[in-house]
């Protein structure tokens, strides 16, 4: 099953789904009745805890803070290109001895890297605990950069940029990210162009590992059969010979450029990538619960959402329709996608416009505001059913710095919302006026504003 | 196996999760509960108390495999239409009910098997038995219900197929690869079919195959066996037998010639290259060799340590990626293959040559104590981190029980997996990887012109 034998690698798939990861942690929810420890080993390495004896098994995730976005100009995909091959060899072992060291004892050691850190995680068996330990440890403080494995994995972040030129939804999307974030880091492709990837070489990429991964930007979670007192060795062994400090960084903040404008990138496929976007709210945004409420019911929700019931639903005019909140660290999107076969793309956009018009200025009911609070606290405790989820959210609530309690108050947030917010909010969020569309394809019954 | 979800946006947690589970996996691990109902529904209960929500799972014996000619498509689209409501219940509403209780769901449709699922918190649970119970058999559709689905399958079929050269590759391969077994078709279906499905053809499928003593039941989670039992008997138990139901399986022909498919498209950057034969699952064929193959698999092409991404990957460095693949677990024939994706400007015949070295070395020569033994760790310590992942239990147990397969056939794989030795492995290799039967696909990039 999903042998993806043609078009993707896995350093390539981990990178995309780390992004998606991100997105989806900022919109977890968290649950009751479990303990968050917070761990400080004796030479102040942080990190928070679920004890979990379930199995014989540990989980780490772990962020630093500052990812693709501060890659710098010209060498955009220095980020993801660390990411790829930090695994890649470290220490005595070269390449090859690494990855057998890893795979023999099934330890999964990945990186990844979003526009606004760079994460890892580590996944274990207790009774190689020490050795994975000791490869993480390696990975960050003595990567190797050897030129074999990174001419391997440079082809193959090459192969994957040109793919994605070739994936609608991709081209769509970028485009988006181009309109949305121009003159701003965030508009350039995380993966970098063909040009800016040819041009790093191992030293940016040590360089990058000395400025960036540094022990005052990191964050740490840990789920698993694992106490605190066995966390507090292992993390001043993995990580106390870090930097103190990452090189400071800048990132201005950018309102995005979104003036309700349609772009069509001509692609010969049957269903156009229909995405579309506009300005939204940031995470630490007071309304923030509000909006997020909102989007379930605008088009977050899985079966059950306005976009959802006018596009799929009522029309059988795409498969998937759906919406997001996307708060980066300096800009925040409201995002969405849908696909749509070419001749229908013009009913599919005016759809959509209709919707986002009708939210705006309506807002939601009653009813769809209760539905939407019973589904989003109850749905809680689904997020406390994987070790790796769990560590996700312990390192999202301290990169959003949400406070250690963020669980056993986060049902609250969502339960105070009121009608009259979720109106005010939804008049306030959502400007049909600034809704952009990007559509890859050959759509018909729209026409491009540029 | 080709497994189509209903919604694929909201499962993608799910789905990283499957792409982690070895193929199979999982000995006494699970140790999983089972009963059945007056009925014939038989009942599978997985305790695992780990947070106050359960996975509740209702399989159906049959996917598209079990489709007539002419019909391709329609266990699918069915699948889509069974949220579409039921004399009891108006379209849309158990799907409301799910959300409006804190739950998420989906289904899948498989060359086997179709599946409802629904996350929850525990004390819901009652709640979507006894909603998922009553589709079972009074499903209601229109005309007017099948028209926008059927589009919206076919929105389906157009994101993940036709706007994918490499997916239509992938369907090509398997309509040339299977001879007469109906896995030859696309489990969502050809466009041209889809389009002519009607309702009476719907229903008269869903009568035939929807009933208790054709589906299993499956609840994970913070529940026992003692619990479960007579909320199944209050809900599942009511619901009256169907007919006995035989799945009739064309039988596949010996294929005596090799095949070759070549896709050029303008839309292709990046070559592909695979190789597939047909070979033995656990129930078709010769049924011996199905967990030595899957030792050949993980020594060949399994991952950073196998032959072929060592040989090709890393020291000739001529492909950025390059594996081998094999899951037995289908009713009918499996498929074991080789892919290798060329670095730029590397022959496509080159690459090839170099796989079949690979091939032709392991049937020369077998494959060594060290290897197997290598492999089987790995796959046994993949088995216990799987079992970190909620859901992966369900997923295996009615994947099993839905083609054919028995629980103590997934409880008993890593110790099965642990017989394996280098001789059987060989044996395994010779079996499937001689003779001429393959076919090879090659995915091409087309100049613009």
């Amino acid at each position: 099953m999903m042998i993806q034998s043609f078009n993707r690698f896995k350093k390539h798939l981990l990178a995309s789904l780390t992004v998606i990861a991100v997105v989806f942690c900022m919109t977890l929810n968290p649950a009751q009745a479990v303990e968050v420890e917070r761990v400080v080993s004796p030479g102040g390495i942080e990190a928070w805890l679920i004890h979990d004896p379930t199995n014989p098994v540990t989980t780490m995730k772990l962020s630093f803070r500052g990812g693709a976005a501060l890659d710098p100009v010209g060498k955009e995909g220095l980020a993801n290109f660390v990411a790829s091959t930090l695994d890649e060899g470290a220490g005595d072992m070269d390449s090859s001895a690494f990855q057998k060291a890893l795979d023999d004892r099934s330890i999964s050691l990945r990186f990844g890297s979003g526009r606004d850190s760079f994460q890892g995680s580590l996944r274990t068996l207790n009774k190689y605990r020490d050795d994975a330990f000791e490869y993480l440890r390696l990975a960050l403080n003595a990567p190797r950069f050897d030129a074999d494995p990174l001419t391997r994995i440079r082809a193959q972040i090459l192969s994957g940029i040109m793919q994605k030129k070739e994936d609608p939804s991709s081209l769509a999307n970028r485009s988006i990210f181009e309109t949305a974030f121009k003159g701003h880091a965030y508009a350039r492709d995380t993966d970098g162009s063909r040009e800016s990837v040819l041009s790093i070489t191992p030293d940016d990429m040590r360089e990058f590992v000395h400025q960036r991964l540094a022990r005052n930007n990191l964050v740490i979670g840990v789920v698993g059969d694992i106490d605190a007192a066995t966390l507090k060795i292992y993390l001043d062994k993995t990580f106390g010979a870090l930097p103190a400090k990452a090189a400071p960084w800048k990132l201005p903040q950018i309102v995005p450029h979104l003036q309700g404008s349609l772009k069509v990138i001509d692609q010969d496929v049957p269903q156009s990538s229909v995405q579309f976007a506009q300005p939204g709210i940031s995470r630490d945004d007071p309304d923030f619960y509000t909006a997020y409420v909102l989007n379930y019911i605008l088009g977050g929700g899985g079966f059950v959402s306005r976009l959802y019931d006018e596009v799929r639903e009522k029309r059988g005019l795409a498969y998937s329709v759906y919406t997001y909140l996307m708060p980066l660290d300096a800009g925040a999107l409201v995002m969405g996608g849908a696909g749509t076969a070419n001749a229908r793309v013009g009913e599919t956009v005016a759809t959509v416009r209709d919707v986002w018009k009708k939210f705006a200025a309506e807002g939601p009911t009653q009813h769809e505001l209760d539905d939407a609070k019973t589904y989003l606290t109850g749905a809680f405790p689904l997020r406390f059913t994987s070790s790796s989820a769990i560590a996700g959210m312990l390192v999202g609530m301290q990169e959003d710095h949400l406070g250690i309690d963020y669980i056993d108050k986060r049902n609250g947030y969502i339960q105070a919302v009121t009608l009259k917010d979720a109106k005010r909010v939804a008049a306030k969020l959502y400007q049909p006026e600034k809704l952009s569309f990007a559509i890859a394809g050959r759509p018909s019954g729209v026409t491009a504003s540029e | 196996m080709f497994i189509f979800y209903r919604n694929t946006r909201i499962l993608i947690g799910l789905l990283i999760g499957v792409c982690l589970l070895p193929g199979n996996a999982l000995a006494k691990i699970f140790d999983p509960d089972t009963f059945t109902l007056k009925n014939g529904m038989q009942v599978v209960v997985i305790t695992n108390h780990r947070a106050p929500v359960v996975r509740h799972m209702v399989w159906y014996k049959v996917g598209s495999a079990d489709e007539a000619p002419g019909e391709s498509g329609i266990a699918h689209l069915l699948e889509h239409l069974m949220f579409k409501g039921t004399d009891n219940q108006g379209p849309g509403e158990f799907s409301a009910a799910v959300a409006r209780n804190g739950g998420q769901e989906n289904a899948f449709t498989s060359y086997d098997h179709t599946a409802y699922f629904q996350t929850i918190a525990k004390d819901r649970l009652e709640m979507v038995m006894r909603m998922e119970a009553d589709r079972m058999t009074h499903l209601l559709i229109t005309p007017k219900q099948v028209a926008p689905e059927r589009n919206v399958v076919l929105e389906e079929r157009r994101m993940r197929v036709d706007n994918n050269p490499s997916a239509q590759l992938r369907e090509q391969v398997n309509a040339a690869l299977y001879l007469n077994y109906p896995y030859r078709r696309p489990v969502i279906g050809w466009e041209h079919e889809i389009k002519a499905l009607n309702v009476d053809r719907i229903l008269s499928f869903y009568k035939r195959h929807y009933a208790p003593n054709n589906a299993v039941l499956i609840v994970e989670g913070d529940i026992t066996a003692a619990e479960l039992k007579p909320l199944a008997e209050k809900y599942y138990g009511v619901i009256p037998r169907g007919p006995d139901i035989v799945r009739t399986r064309t039988v596949e022909p010996p294929a005596v010639a090799d095949r070759r498919l070549v896709l050029e498209n303008e839309r292709v950057t990046q070559p592909g290259w695979s190789r597939r034969y047909l070979a033995p699952s656990y129930h078709y064929g010769d049924t011996k060799h199905a967990y030595a193959l899957q030792v050949l698999a993980e020594i060949i092409g399994g991952g950073p340590s196998s032959r072929l991404h060592k040989k090709l990957v890393v020291d000739d460095a001529v492909a950025l990626s390059a594996g081998a693949f094999y899951d037995p677990s289908d009713i009918g024939p499996s498929v074991f293959g080789f892919y290798a994706v060329p670095k730029p400007g590397v022959e496509m015949s080159k690459i090839e040559a170099m796989v079949m070295r690979e091939v032709d070395r392991v049937l020369k020569e077998g494959v060594t104590d060290r290897e197997v033994a290598g492999a089987i760790d790995r796959m046994r310590n993949n088995a216990i981190l799987a079992k970190d992942d909620f859901g992966s239990a369900a997923q295996e147990v009615g994947a099993a029980l839905t083609s054919g397969g028995t629980i103590d056939e997934v409880e008993n794989w890593v110790l099965e997996i642990e017989k394996v030795t280098p001789d059987s492995t060989l044996a395994a290799a010779k079996d499937v990887l001689q003779g001429t039967h393959s076919v090879t696909a090659e995915l091409l990039p087309k100049p613009q012109s």
